[in-house]
C-alpha cells in the first residue's frame, strides 16, 4: 500500500474562490492509502514546496498528489521538490483543479463536488506508479549531412565550425546542387558561382569536414545520438587520391556525344567527364553507359593519358560504416517532368524551355557561353514569353503539384529583367497568375523589372503554345484585364515549372522513418515552432526537402538546423523520457502489431528462449522497446492483442483506476 | 415558372457537377479556348458569373452557343473547374425552363410520323416539360 | 400525482490528448468559458493511448458519455495517433450503436490547444445531447452501481 500525501492548493483565490479547498483536503483524507490531506495558499512558493518536501520526509511519502494548476504549469516543479525530498520524480501526479475546475465553475458547491472527484481520480493513479529512472544514451559525436547543396554545405560547415566531424554524401560527383547551375542570384543579381564556390572549397578543406561525393546512403540503423549508417561509394573508375583533376584524359576522351546532365542536356560532355571547372571533389568520373572501354573492352586512352595513374576500370562499388549521433537531410528538389504538360510544346520545340535550362542559356559557363541563343537554330530571339506557374498550383487536375513552388515568381522577375538589360532589343512578356513577392526587396525588384525594364506583365495565363513552321512560336494567351485573347509570334518560351522534392527523399524518409507529407516534402516537428526538425528524434531537415524555398531561406534553414544538430551533439548522453511504452515478453505473441503501428521504428524483435511450464525452453519471438527512441504515445499499447504493451505513467490499470474513480 | 436567382445557381452548379470556388482566376480557358473572339463572355467568365449567380445573363448570352464543347478549357484548367460543363449546364437550364419551348400534348398526333422514332417524342417530353 | 424528480446530471468522462485537446480545455480554462462540472478529463498522451477497454470501462461503471479529444488531422505531435484513433473509434463507436449505446453517448473531436471556445462549445453541446438521452443502463454493471 502507497502512503499518499494530498497537497490542494489555494492558488490565492483563482482556486479557494469557488473550490472549498478544506472541504477537499478533509474529504480526501479519508481516502485509501491518504496518511495526510493538507492545503496552502501558494504550493509552488518556496514555503509550498517546503511543506511537501518536510511532509514526504515526516510521513515518509511513496507518492503525492498536488490539487491545483495545470500539470501543464506546475508538473516539473513539483516533480523537482519531490526528488529533491528523496521522492523519485514519477510518484507526483496533478489533479488538475484550477484551469478544469474552479476557472470555469462558479458554483462552489458544484466546484467543490468536482475538484474532490479529480483529487480521487489522481489518488487512485497514484496508488498504481511505479518508480521510473529516466534512462541514459550516449551521443556519438560525428554528423552525417545526406545531401551536397547549398543547404547541406551550409549545415555542414555551422556544424564543423563548432568542432564536430560532419560526413556529407552527395549523389552527384560533385557538390554544389542546384545553385552551382544558377547563373545570378535574385534580387541582388550577384553571381550564384561567384557566392557558392568558396563555400564549396571551405567545406572540402574544412578539416572536419568529409565528402563521400558520388555515394548514397544505403542503410540507417540505431536512434537519436547513435545512428549507425551505410554509406555506398559508387565506382566511379577513378582514383580520388590519385586523380589530381587535370582534365587531360576529358580532353582526350573519344565518346563526346554524352548528353550534358550538368547543362541539362543541352550539349554534350565525354564519357569521363568532371561536371563543371568549380567541381569539388575535382575529380574525373567515367560514365559506364558511355565509355568506350566499360562498354567494349576496346580504348583505355585516358588509363595512357593518365600521369597520374588514377584510372582504375576494375572499381567496384565500396560500402562504408559510420557512425552518427545527429542526421541532416538536405535531399533538395528538382524540376517536374513537363511531359504531361503538352500545351506548352515542351516536347515539341527545342525553343521551348524550362527556367533551369534558361539559366544554363544565360550562363557565361553554359553551353551558349553566356550569349542567350536559341537552341533550335542558334539565332538571337526577339520576343521571348515567361509562362509562371506551370504546374503548380494545380489542384483538382491529374498533372501538376497543388502547391506554389515559391521561387517562381522571383526568378521570372530575374530572367526578364536580365533579358532586357542585355539584349535591349528583346521584347519580354511574362504571364503571370499572381506575383508572390513576400521577401525582403523583393517587390522593389519585381517593379524594377516592369517600371525601369519595361517586362510586359499580363495577367492570365498561356493556353497553346504553337511550333509554326517558320521555326517560331504561336503563343496564344488571354488578358485579364484588357479582356482579350493575346496571339503572339515568340523566338522562345521558357516555363517556370513548379518543382518537387529529389526522388531520393521517399526511400530516404522510410530508412529514418521519418515522415513525409502527401507531396514527399518531410515534415517537420512542429511547423511554427520546430521548423528544422523532423519529428524522428535525431532527424534534421535542411533547405528544399521540407518545402519549397530560395536561397536565404534554405541558408537560414541550414543554420538553423545546424544549431540543432550541434545542441545534440554538444551533449555527452542524453536523457530519455522514461514515460515508454515496454512489452511483457511472457504475454507477447510476436503478432508485428505494434511495430505497424509506432511512428518512431522503436519495436524490434527478438527471439528469446523461455523456460515453459513442463521445464523445457522454447524460442519465442517477441516485441522489445528501445526507450531512446519511443517518445510514448501509446499507439502500440492499443494495437497489442494480447496486451503485453503498456506504457510507463500512462498504463492501462492506472487510466482504468482514473476512470473508475471518476465514475463511482 | 422560372427559378430565382439562387435556385438557379445551385441547378447550374449540380448539374456541372464542378466547384466555380476552385477557380484561381488565371484566364488559362480563355487563352486555350478557340471560340474567345466570338463570345461576349469568356470562358473564365463564365465561371466568376456562376459563382456571382448572374446565371440568367449568361442564358440570355449568345457565347454559351458559341462553345463549341471541344473540352480545351476542361483538358487544360489547372484547378479541375472545366468552365465547359458550365456552359453545358446553363444551356440545359435553358432548355428545361418550363413553358419554354414545351411540347404540348395536343401537338403532339400532328407532329407523328412513321419515320419519327417513338423514342424522340417520349425524351422530348421529358426534356420540355418538366 | 407530482413526483418530485431529481434533475438529472450525467457523468462523462473526457479523454484528452497532452498536446493539443489537453491544452485546449486548459485555454477554456484560462479563459474562464463555462460547462458543466460533470465533464472530468483524464489526461493520456496522444487521442492513440485511448485504448477501447477504456470507453467500455466508462461506460460498465455508470458513464453516461464518453468523448475523446486529440490534435486536428495532420497535428498529432505523434504524426499519426489521432488518424489511429479515428479508426478505432469509428469501429468501436458503430459496435456500441449495434449494442444500443446511442450514438449521442459517444464522440471524437478534434481540439487543439489554441481552441478553449471549440472545447468549452463542444463539452456544452456533448452534455446537452447526452442529458438529453438520460441515463446509460444498456452497459452499466449493476454490481458496480453505488447505492
Amino acid at each position: 500500500m502507497q502512503r499518499i500525501g494530498v497537497f490542494v492548493c489555494w492558488c490565492g483565490s483563482n482556486i479557494a474562490g469557488t473550490v472549498d479547498v478544506h472541504k477537499v483536503a478533509e474529504a480526501l483524507k479519508s481516502e485509501p492509502g491518504v496518511v495526510i490531506a493538507t492545503q496552502y495558499q501558494y504550493m509552488c512558493s518556496e514555503a509550498g514546496q517546503t511543506l511537501i518536501k518536510d511532509a514526504i520526509r515526516d510521513h515518509k511519502l511513496t507518492g503525492i498528489v498536488v490539487c491545483s494548476c495545470s500539470p501543464r504549469m506546475h508538473e516539473a516543479t513539483f516533480r523537482k521538490t519531490a526528488a529533491a525530498a528523496g521522492l523519485n520524480p514519477y510518484m507526483v501526479e496533478i489533479a488538475n483543479i484550477r484551469e478544469q475546475c474552479s476557472w470555469i465553475h462558479k458554483d462552489m458547491e458544484v466546484g467543490t463536488e468536482k475538484a474532490i472527484i479529480l483529487g480521487r481520480a489522481a489518488i487512485a493513479k497514484v496508488h498504481l506508479n511505479a518508480p521510473l529512472v529516466a534512462g541514459e544514451s550516449p551521443v556519438v559525436k560525428r554528423a552525417l549531412v545526406i545531401g551536397g547543396g547549398i543547404a547541406g554545405i551550409q549545415t555542414a560547415l555551422d556544424i564543423a565550425d563548432a568542432g564536430f566531424p560532419v560526413d556529407i554524401v552527395e549523389t552527384k560527383p560533385t557538390i554544389g546542387g542546384k545553385m552551382a547551375q544558377i547563373d545570378k542570384t535574385f534580387p541582388t543579381l550577384d553571381c550564384a558561382a561567384c557566392i557558392l564556390t568558396p563555400k564549396m572549397v571551405d567545406a572540402a578543406q574544412h578539416d572536419k569536414i568529409n565528402i563521400y561525393a558520388y555515394s548514397e546512403v544505403a542503410e540507417v540503423k540505431g536512434f537519436v545520438g547513435n545512428f549507425s549508417v551505410k554509406i555506398k561509394q559508387k565506382a566511379r573508375m577513378v582514383d580520388p587520391v590519385k586523380c589530381t583533376g587535370c582534365g587531360l584524359c576529358v580532353e582526350k576522351c573519344p565518346m563526346k556525344k554524352v548528353p550534358n546532365e550538368f547543362n541539362l542536356g543541352m550539349d554534350k560532355r565525354s564519357a569521363i567527364y568532371i561536371p563543371f571547372a568549380q567541381a569539388v571533389p575535382k575529380v574525373a568520373t567515367i560514365d559506364p553507359t558511355a565509355c568506350l572501354k566499360m562498354k567494349t573492352g576496346k580504348c583505355g586512352l585516358c588509363a595512357t593519358v593518365c600521369e597520374a595513374g588514377a584510372i582504375d576500370y576494375t572499381q567496384q562499388d565500396s560500402f562504408i560504416e559510420e557512425k552518427y549521433g545527429a542526421i541532416v537531410v538536405a535531399t533538395g528538389y528538382n524540376p517536374i517532368n513537363l511531359d504531361q504538360f503538352d500545351e506548352f510544346a515542351y516536347n515539341q520545340s527545342p525553343d521551348v524551355v524550362t527556367s533551369l535550362e534558361f539559366e544554363r542559356l544565360t550562363n557565361a559557363a553554359g553551353p551558349t557561353a553566356g550569349t542567350l541563343l536559341r537552341p533550335s537554330d542558334g539565332k538571337h530571339p526577339h520576343t521571348l514569353v515567361f509562362v509562371q506557374c506551370v504546374g503548380s498550383r494545380c489542384d483538382g487536375a491529374e498533372k501538376g503539384k497543388s502547391y506554389c513552388s515559391k521561387i517562381c515568381c522571383m526568378y521570372t522577375a530575374k530572367h526578364a529583367m536580365l533579358c532586357r538589360e542585355k539584349y535591349p532589343d528583346t521584347e519580354v512578356y511574362v504571364f503571370y497568375i499572381d506575383v508572390r513577392t513576400p521577401g525582403k526587396n523583393f517587390d522593389e525588384f519585381y517593379r524594377r523589372a516592369v517600371e525601369e525594364y519595361g517586362v510586359k506583365y499580363i495577367k492570365g495565363m498561356v493556353g497553346k503554345v504553337a511550333p509554326q513552321a517558320d521555326g517560331s512560336l504561336l503563343v496564344q494567351a488571354s488578358d485579364l484585364i484588357e479582356g482579350e485573347q493575346l496571339k503572339i509570334k515568340a523566338d522562345m518560351v521558357v516555363l517556370a515549372a513548379a518543382i518537387e522534392p529529389d526522388q531520393s527523399a521517399r526511400p530516404l524518409a522510410t530508412m529514418l522513418t521519418a515522415s513525409m507529407d502527401t507531396n514527399d516534402f518531410f515534415t517537420e516537428a512542429h511547423p511554427k515552432l520546430r521548423p528544422v526538425e523532423s519529428p524522428t528524434a535525431g532527424v534534421f531537415l535542411s533547405g528544399c526537402c521540407q518545402g519549397p524555398k530560395d536561397i536565404p531561406e534554405t541558408v537560414s534553414q541550414a543554420s538553423g538546423a545546424a544549431a540543432k544538430v550541434i545542441g545534440l551533439l554538444v551533449k555527452d548522453s542524453l536523457t530519455c523520457n522514461p514515460c515508454v511504452a515496454h512489452s511483457d515478453e511472457l504475454m507477447c505473441n510476436g503478432c508485428s502489431a505494434c511495430e505497424k503501428v509506432c511512428p518512431y521504428g522503436a519495436i524490434t524483435y527478438q527471439d528469446k528462449e523461455f523456460r515453459m511450464p513442463d521445464r523445457t525452453t522454447a524460442i519465442r519471438r517477441v516485441a522489445s522497446v528501445n526507450p531512446a527512441v519511443c517518445q510514448g504515445c501509446g499507439a502500440c499499447t492499443v494495437a497489442c492483442p494480447s496486451g503485453a504493451m503498456d506504457l510507463n505513467g500512462f498504463s492501462n490499470s492506472q487510466i482504468m483506476a482514473e476512470v473508475d474513480a471518476i465514475c463511482k | 415558372m422560372s427559378h430565382n436567382k439562387e435556385t438557379l445557381r445551385e441547378i447550374v452548379i449540380e448539374t456541372a457537377g464542378v466547384n466555380p470556388r476552385k477557380c484561381m482566376k488565371c484566364g488559362k480557358c480563355s487563352a486555350t479556348c478557340p471560340a474567345y473572339d466570338e463570345m461576349e463572355y469568356h470562358p473564365h467568365q463564365f465561371v466568376s458569373m456562376v459563382e456571382a449567380g448572374k446565371i440568367e445573363e449568361l442564358m440570355n448570352s449568345k457565347s454559351i452557343w458559341m462553345c463549341l464543347s471541344c473540352f480545351a478549357c476542361v483538358e487544360r484548367c489547372p484547378r479541375g473547374v472545366e468552365p465547359a460543363s458550365f456552359i453545358e449546364a446553363a444551356r440545359l437550364a435553358l432548355i428545361r425552363q418550363q413553358g419554354k419551348n414545351h411540347l404540348k400534348a395536343e401537338d403532339v398526333p400532328a407532329k407523328l410520323n412513321d419515320k419519327l422514332p417513338g423514342q424522340a417524342i417520349v425524351s422530348a417530353f421529358r426534356k420540355y416539360s418538366k | 400525482m407530482q413526483v418530485e424528480k431529481k434533475e438529472f446530471k450525467p457523468t462523462i468522462v473526457a479523454f484528452c490528448c497532452n498536446w493539443c485537446s489537453y491544452a485546449g480545455a486548459d485555454l477554456s480554462g484560462t479563459n474562464r468559458l463555462n460547462y458543466p462540472a460533470n465533464v472530468k478529463i483524464i489526461r493520456v498522451p496522444c487521442s492513440c493511448r485511448v485504448n477501447p477497454m477504456f470507453v467500455l470501462r466508462a461506460f460498465q461503471r455508470g458513464a453516461d458519455g464518453v468523448i475523446i479529444c486529440g490534435c486536428h488531422p495532420g497535428d498529432c505531435h505523434y504524426t499519426t495517433g489521432n488518424y489511429y484513433a479515428r479508426r478505432r473509434m469509428t469501429l468501436l463507436f458503430s459496435m456500441l450503436d449495434f449494442l444500443g449505446i446511442e450514438r449521442d453517448r459517444t464522440r471524437l473531436e478534434w481540439v487543439s490547444a489554441a481552441e478553449g471556445a471549440k472545447f468549452a462549445k463542444t463539452m456544452n453541446e456533448f452534455v446537452e445531447a447526452v442529458t438529453k438521452l438520460g441515463e446509460n443502463k444498456r452497459l452499466e454493471d449493476l454490481r458496480c452501481k453505488k447505492q
